[in-house]
Protein backbone atom coordinates (compact mmCIF):
# COMPACT_ATOMS: atom_id res chain seq x y z
CA UNK A 1 0.00 0.00 0.00
CA UNK A 2 2.66 2.36 1.16
CA UNK A 3 4.49 1.07 -2.16
CA UNK A 4 2.14 2.50 -4.33
CA UNK A 5 1.33 6.14 -2.76
CA UNK A 6 5.34 6.01 -2.96
CA UNK A 7 5.49 5.15 -6.58
CA UNK A 8 2.28 7.20 -7.54
CA UNK A 9 4.60 10.49 -5.64
CA UNK A 10 7.94 9.52 -7.43
CA UNK A 11 7.59 10.66 -10.99
CA UNK A 12 6.78 13.94 -10.05
CA UNK A 13 10.61 14.99 -9.96
CA UNK A 14 11.49 14.39 -13.46
CA UNK A 15 10.03 16.71 -16.10
CA UNK A 16 12.29 16.41 -18.95
CA UNK A 17 10.57 13.38 -20.67
CA UNK A 18 6.80 14.92 -19.92
CA UNK A 19 5.94 16.06 -23.31
CA UNK A 20 5.86 12.32 -24.26
CA UNK A 21 3.72 11.39 -22.00
CA UNK A 22 1.13 13.82 -23.24
CA UNK A 23 0.62 11.43 -26.48
CA UNK A 24 -2.06 8.97 -25.98
CA UNK A 25 -0.87 5.68 -24.40
CA UNK A 26 -0.86 2.15 -25.98
CA UNK A 27 -1.81 -0.28 -23.55
CA UNK A 28 1.36 -2.03 -23.75
CA UNK A 29 3.28 0.92 -22.66
CA UNK A 30 0.94 1.91 -19.43
CA UNK A 31 1.39 -1.71 -18.12
CA UNK A 32 5.11 -1.17 -19.26
CA UNK A 33 5.18 2.17 -17.14
CA UNK A 34 2.79 0.40 -14.13
CA UNK A 35 5.37 -2.26 -13.85
CA UNK A 36 8.72 0.37 -13.84
CA UNK A 37 7.03 2.49 -11.05
CA UNK A 38 6.58 -0.61 -8.63
CA UNK A 39 9.81 -2.18 -9.41
CA UNK A 40 11.45 2.06 -8.82
CA UNK A 41 9.08 1.74 -5.58
CA UNK A 42 10.82 -1.99 -4.63
CA UNK A 43 14.30 -0.25 -5.48
CA UNK A 44 13.69 2.91 -3.89
CA UNK A 45 12.45 0.96 -0.93
CA UNK A 46 15.66 0.49 0.98
CA UNK A 47 16.64 3.69 0.70
CA UNK A 48 13.51 5.22 1.78
CA UNK A 49 13.80 2.84 5.07
CA UNK A 50 17.01 3.98 6.14
CA UNK A 51 15.70 7.62 5.60
CA UNK A 52 12.57 7.51 7.78
CA UNK A 53 13.95 5.25 10.31
CA UNK A 54 17.14 7.11 10.76
CA UNK A 55 14.35 9.76 12.52
CA UNK A 56 12.26 7.14 14.08
CA UNK A 57 11.95 7.18 17.97
CA UNK A 58 13.27 3.49 19.37
CA UNK A 59 9.31 2.72 20.02
CA UNK A 60 8.04 2.99 16.95
CA UNK A 61 10.78 1.54 15.36
CA UNK A 62 10.29 -1.88 17.79
CA UNK A 63 6.71 -1.26 17.19
CA UNK A 64 4.13 -3.84 15.83
CA UNK A 65 2.91 -3.26 13.16
CA UNK A 66 5.67 -1.83 12.17
CA UNK A 67 5.55 1.23 10.10
CA UNK A 68 6.76 3.37 7.08
CA UNK A 69 6.96 7.02 8.25
CA UNK A 70 7.92 7.93 11.94
CA UNK A 71 4.59 9.88 13.58
CA UNK A 72 7.41 11.23 15.80
CA UNK A 73 10.60 12.72 14.08
CA UNK A 74 13.47 12.97 16.61
CA UNK A 75 17.02 13.55 16.29
CA UNK A 76 18.23 10.84 19.18
CA UNK A 77 19.27 8.39 16.59
CA UNK A 78 21.78 10.73 15.15
CA UNK A 79 23.02 12.21 18.82
CA UNK A 80 23.42 8.49 20.19
CA UNK A 81 25.32 7.26 16.33
CA UNK A 82 28.02 10.40 17.46
CA UNK A 83 28.41 8.59 21.12
CA UNK A 84 28.74 4.90 20.03
CA UNK A 85 31.34 5.99 17.81
CA UNK A 86 34.02 8.39 16.91
CA UNK A 87 31.83 9.23 13.97
CA UNK A 88 33.32 12.37 12.90
CA UNK A 89 36.66 10.62 13.15
CA UNK A 90 35.37 7.85 10.93
CA UNK A 91 34.01 10.47 8.51
CA UNK A 92 36.91 12.70 8.10
CA UNK A 93 38.91 9.00 7.52
CA UNK A 94 36.43 8.17 4.59
CA UNK A 95 37.25 11.41 2.91
CA UNK A 96 40.97 11.36 4.06
CA UNK A 97 41.22 7.92 2.49
CA UNK A 98 38.71 7.73 -0.48
CA UNK A 99 40.05 11.13 -1.55
CA UNK A 100 43.84 10.81 -0.97
CA UNK A 101 43.23 7.20 -3.47
CA UNK A 102 41.12 8.93 -5.73
CA UNK A 103 43.69 11.74 -6.07
CA UNK A 104 47.01 9.66 -6.40
CA UNK A 105 44.87 7.37 -8.66
CA UNK A 106 43.87 10.39 -11.48
CA UNK A 107 47.34 12.01 -11.45
CA UNK A 108 49.43 8.69 -11.27
CA UNK A 109 47.23 7.33 -13.57
CA UNK A 110 46.81 9.90 -16.40
CA UNK A 111 50.71 10.31 -16.47
CA UNK A 112 51.08 6.49 -17.54
CA UNK A 113 48.08 6.81 -19.92
CA UNK A 114 49.89 10.17 -21.30
CA UNK A 115 52.95 7.56 -22.11
CA UNK A 116 51.37 5.23 -23.25
CA UNK A 117 48.98 6.71 -25.41
CA UNK A 118 51.05 9.91 -26.83
CA UNK A 119 54.58 8.85 -26.64
CA UNK A 120 55.96 6.68 -28.58
CA UNK A 121 58.49 4.14 -27.13
CA UNK A 122 60.57 1.04 -27.19
CA UNK A 123 57.76 -1.91 -25.52
CA UNK A 124 55.26 0.21 -24.77
CA UNK A 125 52.56 -2.42 -25.99
CA UNK A 126 54.40 -4.96 -24.31
CA UNK A 127 53.62 -2.71 -21.05
CA UNK A 128 50.13 -1.77 -21.83
CA UNK A 129 49.72 -5.81 -22.10
CA UNK A 130 51.71 -5.91 -18.71
CA UNK A 131 49.34 -3.17 -16.90
CA UNK A 132 45.79 -4.50 -18.68
CA UNK A 133 47.19 -7.71 -17.45
CA UNK A 134 47.47 -6.73 -13.70
CA UNK A 135 43.39 -6.24 -13.96
CA UNK A 136 42.66 -9.39 -13.72
CA UNK A 137 43.97 -9.97 -10.33
CA UNK A 138 41.34 -9.55 -7.42
CA UNK A 139 42.27 -7.64 -4.36
CA UNK A 140 41.29 -10.21 -2.20
CA UNK A 141 43.84 -13.12 -3.66
CA UNK A 142 46.79 -10.27 -2.72
CA UNK A 143 45.55 -8.89 0.55
CA UNK A 144 47.79 -11.26 2.59
CA UNK A 145 51.26 -10.38 1.16
CA UNK A 146 49.57 -6.28 0.86
CA UNK A 147 49.14 -6.45 4.34
CA UNK A 148 52.55 -7.92 5.04
CA UNK A 149 54.31 -5.17 2.98
CA UNK A 150 52.13 -2.56 4.39
CA UNK A 151 53.12 -3.57 7.88
CA UNK A 152 57.12 -4.30 6.81
CA UNK A 153 56.83 -0.67 6.55
CA UNK A 154 55.13 -0.13 9.62
CA UNK A 155 52.19 1.67 7.76
CA UNK A 156 49.30 -0.34 9.48
CA UNK A 157 46.63 2.05 11.06
CA UNK A 158 47.90 4.60 8.80
CA UNK A 159 46.63 6.64 5.99
CA UNK A 160 49.86 5.86 3.47
CA UNK A 161 49.12 1.89 4.54
CA UNK A 162 45.18 2.63 3.17
CA UNK A 163 46.00 4.75 0.11
CA UNK A 164 49.33 3.73 -1.55
CA UNK A 165 48.32 0.18 -2.44
CA UNK A 166 45.61 2.25 -4.24
CA UNK A 167 47.06 5.29 -5.67
CA UNK A 168 48.18 3.66 -9.07
CA UNK A 169 45.32 1.16 -11.29
CA UNK A 170 45.58 -0.55 -14.37
CA UNK A 171 41.84 0.30 -14.95
CA UNK A 172 42.26 3.76 -14.15
CA UNK A 173 45.36 3.80 -16.68
CA UNK A 174 43.37 1.81 -19.25
CA UNK A 175 40.94 3.88 -18.75
CA UNK A 176 42.31 7.47 -19.50
CA UNK A 177 44.38 5.79 -22.31
CA UNK A 178 41.29 5.07 -24.42
CA UNK A 179 40.25 9.17 -24.20
CA UNK A 180 43.78 10.03 -24.73
CA UNK A 181 43.90 7.92 -27.75
CA UNK A 182 40.81 9.80 -29.30
CA UNK A 183 42.51 13.04 -28.71
CA UNK A 184 43.53 14.36 -32.47
CA UNK A 185 47.51 14.77 -32.56
CA UNK A 186 47.94 17.70 -34.31
CA UNK A 187 47.95 20.20 -31.79
CA UNK A 188 50.71 18.34 -29.54
CA UNK A 189 52.65 17.96 -32.69
CA UNK A 190 52.40 21.70 -32.91
CA UNK A 191 53.30 22.52 -29.71
CA UNK A 192 56.19 19.99 -29.46
CA UNK A 193 57.74 21.87 -32.78
CA UNK A 194 57.45 25.03 -30.89
CA UNK A 195 59.08 23.71 -27.75
CA UNK A 196 56.86 22.30 -25.12
CA UNK A 197 57.89 19.92 -22.66
CA UNK A 198 55.90 16.24 -22.36
CA UNK A 199 54.84 17.36 -19.68
CA UNK A 200 53.81 21.24 -21.04
CA UNK A 201 51.42 18.92 -23.72
CA UNK A 202 50.45 16.27 -21.05
CA UNK A 203 49.51 19.38 -18.02
CA UNK A 204 48.48 22.20 -20.98
CA UNK A 205 46.46 20.40 -23.40
CA UNK A 206 45.95 17.10 -23.47
CA UNK A 207 44.17 17.56 -19.50
CA UNK A 208 41.83 20.48 -20.22
CA UNK A 209 40.20 17.87 -22.90
CA UNK A 210 39.51 15.06 -21.00
CA UNK A 211 38.18 16.74 -17.72
CA UNK A 212 34.35 14.96 -18.05
CA UNK A 213 36.39 11.39 -18.02
CA UNK A 214 39.09 12.31 -15.31
CA UNK A 215 35.88 13.43 -13.48
CA UNK A 216 34.07 10.08 -14.06
CA UNK A 217 37.07 8.05 -13.26
CA UNK A 218 37.29 10.07 -9.83
CA UNK A 219 33.61 9.75 -8.86
CA UNK A 220 33.73 5.83 -9.77
CA UNK A 221 37.23 6.12 -7.67
CA UNK A 222 35.81 7.66 -4.45
CA UNK A 223 32.61 5.83 -4.80
CA UNK A 224 34.44 2.25 -4.77
CA UNK A 225 36.68 3.39 -1.44
CA UNK A 226 35.01 4.86 0.18
CA UNK A 227 32.42 1.90 0.14
CA UNK A 228 34.75 -0.85 0.20
CA UNK A 229 34.53 -3.37 3.21
CA UNK A 230 37.41 -5.55 3.28
CA UNK A 231 40.32 -3.39 2.67
CA UNK A 232 39.69 -1.03 6.04
CA UNK A 233 39.01 -3.85 8.01
CA UNK A 234 42.00 -5.53 6.99
CA UNK A 235 44.37 -2.13 7.46
CA UNK A 236 42.87 -0.37 10.17
CA UNK A 237 42.81 -2.64 13.70
CA UNK A 238 42.20 0.57 15.81
CA UNK A 239 38.74 1.92 15.73
CA UNK A 240 39.50 5.70 15.57
CA UNK A 241 41.56 4.64 11.85
CA UNK A 242 38.76 2.75 10.47
CA UNK A 243 36.28 4.24 7.55
CA UNK A 244 32.30 5.53 8.03
CA UNK A 245 31.94 1.51 5.85
CA UNK A 246 34.18 -0.38 8.66
CA UNK A 247 33.01 1.29 11.31
CA UNK A 248 29.70 0.59 11.06
CA UNK A 249 30.09 -2.88 11.26
CA UNK A 250 31.29 -2.71 14.88
CA UNK A 251 28.16 -1.80 15.96
CA UNK A 252 26.37 -4.98 14.73
CA UNK A 253 29.36 -7.52 15.81
CA UNK A 254 28.58 -9.66 19.17
CA UNK A 255 26.91 -8.06 21.83
CA UNK A 256 26.60 -4.84 19.43
CA UNK A 257 23.35 -5.03 19.83
CA UNK A 258 22.48 -1.37 18.76
CA UNK A 259 18.61 -0.50 17.75
CA UNK A 260 17.86 -0.49 14.10
CA UNK A 261 17.68 3.34 14.65
CA UNK A 262 20.46 3.99 15.38
CA UNK A 263 22.06 2.22 12.90
CA UNK A 264 19.84 3.58 10.41
CA UNK A 265 21.21 7.15 11.24
CA UNK A 266 24.69 6.41 10.82
CA UNK A 267 23.84 4.45 7.24
CA UNK A 268 22.12 7.83 6.42
CA UNK A 269 25.38 9.65 7.27
CA UNK A 270 27.73 7.15 4.83
CA UNK A 271 25.42 7.41 1.89
CA UNK A 272 24.38 11.38 1.89
CA UNK A 273 27.30 12.43 0.31
CA UNK A 274 27.78 10.04 -2.06
CA UNK A 275 24.01 10.20 -3.13
CA UNK A 276 24.17 13.54 -3.34
CA UNK A 277 27.24 13.80 -5.55
CA UNK A 278 25.61 10.96 -7.53
CA UNK A 279 22.28 12.76 -7.66
CA UNK A 280 24.11 16.09 -9.15
CA UNK A 281 26.24 14.55 -11.83
CA UNK A 282 24.06 11.49 -12.77
CA UNK A 283 23.21 12.17 -16.20
CA UNK A 284 27.14 12.26 -17.53
CA UNK A 285 27.83 9.82 -14.91
CA UNK A 286 25.64 7.50 -15.86
CA UNK A 287 26.64 7.66 -20.00
CA UNK A 288 29.89 7.37 -19.13
CA UNK A 289 29.15 3.89 -17.47
CA UNK A 290 27.58 2.95 -20.10
CA UNK A 291 29.82 3.52 -22.86
CA UNK A 292 32.95 2.07 -21.43
CA UNK A 293 31.72 -0.75 -19.38
CA UNK A 294 33.55 0.43 -16.26
CA UNK A 295 35.09 -1.90 -13.74
CA UNK A 296 33.89 -2.14 -10.38
CA UNK B 1 60.82 10.57 -21.06
CA UNK B 2 58.43 8.15 -20.78
CA UNK B 3 59.37 6.41 -18.56
CA UNK B 4 59.26 9.39 -16.01
CA UNK B 5 55.55 9.32 -16.89
CA UNK B 6 55.34 5.76 -16.01
CA UNK B 7 57.42 5.44 -12.79
CA UNK B 8 54.58 6.41 -10.17
CA UNK B 9 52.45 4.13 -11.53
CA UNK B 10 54.87 1.57 -12.09
CA UNK B 11 56.49 1.96 -8.68
CA UNK B 12 52.79 1.10 -7.43
CA UNK B 13 51.24 -1.71 -9.32
CA UNK B 14 54.94 -3.50 -9.03
CA UNK B 15 54.82 -2.88 -5.08
CA UNK B 16 51.40 -3.90 -4.22
CA UNK B 17 50.21 -5.99 -7.36
CA UNK B 18 52.83 -7.90 -9.10
CA UNK B 19 54.98 -8.58 -6.15
CA UNK B 20 52.50 -9.49 -3.71
CA UNK B 21 50.84 -12.15 -6.29
CA UNK B 22 54.84 -13.60 -6.21
CA UNK B 23 55.13 -13.43 -2.67
CA UNK B 24 50.96 -15.19 -2.16
CA UNK B 25 52.73 -18.15 -4.59
CA UNK B 26 55.60 -18.50 -2.50
CA UNK B 27 54.23 -18.14 1.01
CA UNK B 28 51.37 -20.99 -0.61
CA UNK B 29 54.13 -23.58 -0.21
CA UNK B 30 54.80 -22.57 3.89
CA UNK B 31 53.04 -22.81 7.01
CA UNK B 32 53.82 -18.81 7.83
CA UNK B 33 51.74 -17.20 10.52
CA UNK B 34 52.74 -13.39 10.71
CA UNK B 35 55.61 -13.88 12.79
CA UNK B 36 58.67 -16.00 13.38
CA UNK B 37 59.72 -18.87 11.39
CA UNK B 38 58.34 -19.99 8.68
CA UNK B 39 59.37 -23.55 6.77
CA UNK B 40 58.76 -25.26 3.35
CA UNK B 41 55.62 -27.12 3.61
CA UNK B 42 55.53 -28.17 -0.01
CA UNK B 43 52.17 -28.70 -1.10
CA UNK B 44 50.49 -29.21 1.97
CA UNK B 45 48.23 -26.08 2.09
CA UNK B 46 47.41 -26.93 -1.45
CA UNK B 47 46.10 -30.26 -0.03
CA UNK B 48 44.25 -28.98 2.66
CA UNK B 49 42.64 -26.67 0.35
CA UNK B 50 41.12 -29.44 -1.85
CA UNK B 51 40.44 -31.53 0.79
CA UNK B 52 39.35 -29.78 4.28
CA UNK B 53 35.88 -30.03 4.49
CA UNK B 54 35.35 -26.60 5.71
CA UNK B 55 37.18 -25.17 2.18
CA UNK B 56 35.04 -27.06 0.01
CA UNK B 57 32.08 -25.73 1.71
CA UNK B 58 33.12 -22.41 1.04
CA UNK B 59 34.02 -23.35 -2.96
CA UNK B 60 30.28 -24.71 -2.88
CA UNK B 61 28.91 -21.94 -1.01
CA UNK B 62 30.88 -19.35 -3.43
CA UNK B 63 29.48 -21.50 -6.48
CA UNK B 64 25.82 -21.65 -4.83
CA UNK B 65 25.43 -17.58 -4.52
CA UNK B 66 26.71 -17.16 -7.98
CA UNK B 67 24.25 -19.46 -9.29
CA UNK B 68 21.80 -17.24 -7.10
CA UNK B 69 23.38 -13.62 -7.85
CA UNK B 70 24.43 -14.02 -11.28
CA UNK B 71 21.57 -14.70 -13.44
CA UNK B 72 19.08 -12.67 -11.02
CA UNK B 73 20.81 -10.00 -11.56
CA UNK B 74 21.62 -10.24 -15.27
CA UNK B 75 18.33 -10.90 -16.24
CA UNK B 76 16.73 -7.99 -14.19
CA UNK B 77 18.85 -5.41 -15.41
CA UNK B 78 18.33 -7.13 -18.84
CA UNK B 79 14.36 -7.14 -18.80
CA UNK B 80 14.72 -3.63 -17.21
CA UNK B 81 16.68 -2.18 -19.66
CA UNK B 82 14.52 -3.54 -22.76
CA UNK B 83 11.09 -2.11 -21.23
CA UNK B 84 13.12 1.37 -20.43
CA UNK B 85 14.39 1.39 -24.13
CA UNK B 86 11.21 1.45 -25.18
CA UNK B 87 10.92 5.18 -26.57
CA UNK B 88 6.69 5.61 -26.04
CA UNK B 89 7.60 4.98 -22.13
CA UNK B 90 7.46 8.16 -19.95
CA UNK B 91 9.92 9.27 -17.77
CA UNK B 92 12.80 7.04 -18.81
CA UNK B 93 15.36 9.33 -17.59
CA UNK B 94 13.70 9.08 -14.02
CA UNK B 95 13.85 5.11 -14.20
CA UNK B 96 17.38 5.30 -15.16
CA UNK B 97 18.64 7.04 -12.37
CA UNK B 98 16.61 5.72 -9.99
CA UNK B 99 17.24 2.19 -10.79
CA UNK B 100 21.44 3.22 -10.89
CA UNK B 101 21.04 4.86 -7.27
CA UNK B 102 21.42 1.16 -5.55
CA UNK B 103 24.72 1.32 -7.26
CA UNK B 104 26.59 4.22 -5.26
CA UNK B 105 24.88 2.86 -1.91
CA UNK B 106 27.90 0.34 -0.03
CA UNK B 107 27.04 -3.08 0.75
CA UNK B 108 27.67 -2.78 3.93
CA UNK B 109 24.76 -0.45 4.30
CA UNK B 110 22.76 -2.38 2.12
CA UNK B 111 22.83 -5.18 4.36
CA UNK B 112 21.77 -3.14 7.31
CA UNK B 113 18.81 -1.80 5.74
CA UNK B 114 17.74 -5.47 4.05
CA UNK B 115 18.45 -7.03 7.92
CA UNK B 116 16.34 -4.22 9.17
CA UNK B 117 13.33 -4.91 6.28
CA UNK B 118 13.95 -8.73 6.67
CA UNK B 119 13.67 -8.86 10.35
CA UNK B 120 11.40 -11.60 11.78
CA UNK B 121 10.25 -9.22 14.87
CA UNK B 122 9.95 -5.60 13.00
CA UNK B 123 10.94 -5.67 9.76
CA UNK B 124 8.64 -3.93 7.38
CA UNK B 125 9.18 -6.11 4.35
CA UNK B 126 8.24 -9.17 6.49
CA UNK B 127 5.41 -8.39 7.61
CA UNK B 128 3.85 -7.41 4.04
CA UNK B 129 5.03 -10.56 2.76
CA UNK B 130 3.39 -11.97 6.56
CA UNK B 131 0.15 -9.89 5.34
CA UNK B 132 0.15 -11.41 1.83
CA UNK B 133 0.60 -15.31 3.71
CA UNK B 134 4.23 -15.65 3.28
CA UNK B 135 5.72 -16.23 5.90
CA UNK B 136 9.47 -16.78 5.73
CA UNK B 137 10.67 -16.72 9.96
CA UNK B 138 13.85 -15.59 10.81
CA UNK B 139 15.65 -15.40 7.25
CA UNK B 140 19.01 -15.08 7.84
CA UNK B 141 19.09 -17.85 10.80
CA UNK B 142 17.61 -20.31 8.19
CA UNK B 143 20.21 -22.06 6.28
CA UNK B 144 18.15 -22.39 3.24
CA UNK B 145 16.81 -18.48 3.12
CA UNK B 146 20.43 -17.27 4.27
CA UNK B 147 22.22 -17.91 0.96
CA UNK B 148 19.00 -16.63 -1.56
CA UNK B 149 18.82 -13.22 1.07
CA UNK B 150 22.14 -12.31 0.75
CA UNK B 151 22.96 -12.82 -2.73
CA UNK B 152 19.66 -10.78 -2.98
CA UNK B 153 21.51 -7.93 -0.95
CA UNK B 154 23.63 -7.76 -4.06
CA UNK B 155 21.58 -8.14 -6.64
CA UNK B 156 19.68 -4.65 -5.67
CA UNK B 157 23.01 -2.97 -5.16
CA UNK B 158 24.51 -4.22 -8.66
CA UNK B 159 21.33 -5.04 -10.83
CA UNK B 160 21.64 -1.19 -12.18
CA UNK B 161 25.33 -0.86 -13.22
CA UNK B 162 24.46 -3.82 -15.54
CA UNK B 163 21.01 -2.44 -16.29
CA UNK B 164 22.79 0.55 -17.89
CA UNK B 165 25.44 -1.43 -19.81
CA UNK B 166 22.42 -3.04 -21.31
CA UNK B 167 20.75 -0.10 -21.86
CA UNK B 168 23.87 1.07 -23.85
CA UNK B 169 24.03 -1.49 -25.77
CA UNK B 170 20.51 -1.71 -26.98
CA UNK B 171 20.71 2.21 -27.85
CA UNK B 172 23.60 1.25 -30.17
CA UNK B 173 21.88 -1.35 -32.56
CA UNK B 174 20.61 0.76 -35.64
CA UNK B 175 16.54 1.90 -35.59
CA UNK B 176 16.81 0.87 -39.69
CA UNK B 177 17.17 -3.07 -38.36
CA UNK B 178 13.94 -2.87 -36.59
CA UNK B 179 12.60 -0.72 -39.51
CA UNK B 180 13.60 -3.23 -41.80
CA UNK B 181 12.08 -6.10 -39.76
CA UNK B 182 8.82 -4.43 -39.15
CA UNK B 183 8.49 -3.66 -42.65
CA UNK B 184 9.27 -7.75 -43.05
CA UNK B 185 6.17 -8.00 -40.88
CA UNK B 186 8.42 -9.53 -38.32
CA UNK B 187 6.29 -9.03 -34.57
CA UNK B 188 7.44 -8.28 -31.35
CA UNK B 189 9.19 -11.56 -30.88
CA UNK B 190 10.42 -11.93 -34.04
CA UNK B 191 12.54 -8.67 -33.73
CA UNK B 192 13.67 -9.34 -30.25
CA UNK B 193 14.82 -12.92 -31.14
CA UNK B 194 16.42 -12.08 -34.46
CA UNK B 195 17.70 -8.34 -34.27
CA UNK B 196 17.90 -7.63 -30.52
CA UNK B 197 19.69 -11.32 -28.89
CA UNK B 198 22.39 -11.35 -31.64
CA UNK B 199 23.44 -7.66 -31.39
CA UNK B 200 23.30 -7.67 -27.95
CA UNK B 201 24.93 -10.93 -27.25
CA UNK B 202 28.64 -9.49 -26.81
CA UNK B 203 27.28 -6.95 -24.30
CA UNK B 204 25.72 -10.34 -22.32
CA UNK B 205 28.81 -12.06 -22.34
CA UNK B 206 30.51 -9.41 -20.80
CA UNK B 207 27.93 -8.58 -18.04
CA UNK B 208 27.63 -12.05 -17.45
CA UNK B 209 31.14 -12.97 -17.05
CA UNK B 210 31.15 -9.45 -15.11
CA UNK B 211 28.71 -10.38 -12.76
CA UNK B 212 30.33 -14.25 -11.98
CA UNK B 213 33.87 -12.22 -11.53
CA UNK B 214 31.74 -10.16 -8.90
CA UNK B 215 30.01 -13.18 -7.23
CA UNK B 216 33.03 -14.98 -6.67
CA UNK B 217 34.64 -11.81 -4.83
CA UNK B 218 31.25 -11.84 -2.50
CA UNK B 219 32.41 -10.88 1.13
CA UNK B 220 30.62 -7.41 2.25
CA UNK B 221 27.41 -8.26 3.29
CA UNK B 222 27.92 -11.39 3.99
CA UNK B 223 29.97 -10.49 6.73
CA UNK B 224 27.49 -7.45 8.05
CA UNK B 225 24.39 -9.93 7.85
CA UNK B 226 25.75 -13.44 8.91
CA UNK B 227 29.35 -13.55 9.10
CA UNK B 228 29.06 -16.54 7.23
CA UNK B 229 26.48 -18.41 9.52
CA UNK B 230 24.30 -20.37 10.31
CA UNK B 231 26.50 -23.09 10.85
CA UNK B 232 28.85 -22.27 7.70
CA UNK B 233 25.83 -21.62 5.50
CA UNK B 234 27.33 -18.73 3.96
CA UNK B 235 30.66 -18.92 4.07
CA UNK B 236 32.59 -17.88 1.54
CA UNK B 237 36.11 -18.32 -0.58
CA UNK B 238 36.53 -14.74 0.55
CA UNK B 239 35.35 -14.85 4.11
CA UNK B 240 37.70 -18.03 4.37
CA UNK B 241 40.24 -16.16 3.26
CA UNK B 242 39.64 -13.20 5.55
CA UNK B 243 39.46 -15.38 8.49
CA UNK B 244 42.12 -17.62 7.78
CA UNK B 245 44.64 -14.79 7.12
CA UNK B 246 43.35 -12.37 9.10
CA UNK B 247 42.26 -13.84 12.18
CA UNK B 248 43.63 -17.40 12.33
CA UNK B 249 46.86 -16.16 10.96
CA UNK B 250 47.26 -19.07 8.84
CA UNK B 251 49.11 -16.95 5.97
CA UNK B 252 50.62 -19.92 3.95
CA UNK B 253 47.11 -21.47 3.87
CA UNK B 254 45.36 -18.45 3.25
CA UNK B 255 48.03 -17.79 0.59
CA UNK B 256 46.99 -20.97 -1.12
CA UNK B 257 43.33 -20.10 -0.62
CA UNK B 258 43.52 -16.67 -3.00
CA UNK B 259 45.25 -18.42 -5.72
CA UNK B 260 42.12 -21.09 -6.05
CA UNK B 261 40.61 -17.69 -6.35
CA UNK B 262 43.03 -16.00 -8.84
CA UNK B 263 43.02 -18.85 -10.68
CA UNK B 264 38.99 -18.81 -10.61
CA UNK B 265 39.10 -15.31 -11.90
CA UNK B 266 41.64 -15.56 -14.41
CA UNK B 267 39.38 -18.33 -16.11
CA UNK B 268 37.03 -15.83 -16.59
CA UNK B 269 38.89 -12.87 -16.70
CA UNK B 270 40.30 -13.89 -20.39
CA UNK B 271 36.59 -15.10 -21.49
CA UNK B 272 35.81 -11.07 -20.25
CA UNK B 273 39.03 -10.02 -22.27
CA UNK B 274 37.70 -11.88 -25.74
CA UNK B 275 34.44 -10.20 -25.58
CA UNK B 276 35.73 -6.94 -24.34
CA UNK B 277 37.83 -7.03 -27.58
CA UNK B 278 34.66 -7.69 -29.26
CA UNK B 279 32.32 -4.96 -27.65
CA UNK B 280 35.61 -2.61 -28.29
CA UNK B 281 35.39 -3.37 -32.03
CA UNK B 282 31.75 -3.23 -32.13
CA UNK B 283 31.73 0.38 -30.61
CA UNK B 284 33.99 1.66 -32.86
Amino acid sequence: MTALTLARRAPGRSVDDAPRARRPMRTGTFVSLLAMLVVTAFVLLPIVVIVFTAFKPTAEVNAYPPTLMPDAWTLDNMRRIVTELPFSRLVLNSFVFAGGVTICALVFDSLAAYALARIDFRGRRLLLVGIVATLMIPFQATLVPVYQLVSDLGWVNTFPGLIAPRAADAFGIFFLRQFFLALPRDVDSAARIDGASEFRIYRSIVLPNVVPALLTLGIFTFVNNWNDLLWPLVFTTRKEMGTITSGLTLLTGPGGIIPYGVMMAGSLIAILPLVVAFLLVQRRFIESVATTGLKG
Amino acid sequence: MALAFLLPALVILGAFVVWPMISAFRLSFTNAAGFGVEEWVGVDNYVKVFTDPEVQDAVVNTLQYTVLFTPTAVLAALLLALVVNNPRLPWRSFFRTTLFLPFVVSLAVAAFAWSYLIDPQVGLLSYWLGRMGLHLGNVLEDPSLAMPAVALVAVWKNFGFYFVIFLAGLQDIPASLYEAARVDGAGVLHRFRHVTLPLLSNTFAFVLVFAMIAALQAFDQIYVMTGGGPYGHTQTIVMEIYESGFRKLELGFASALSYVLLIATLLLSVVQFVFFGRREEDLA
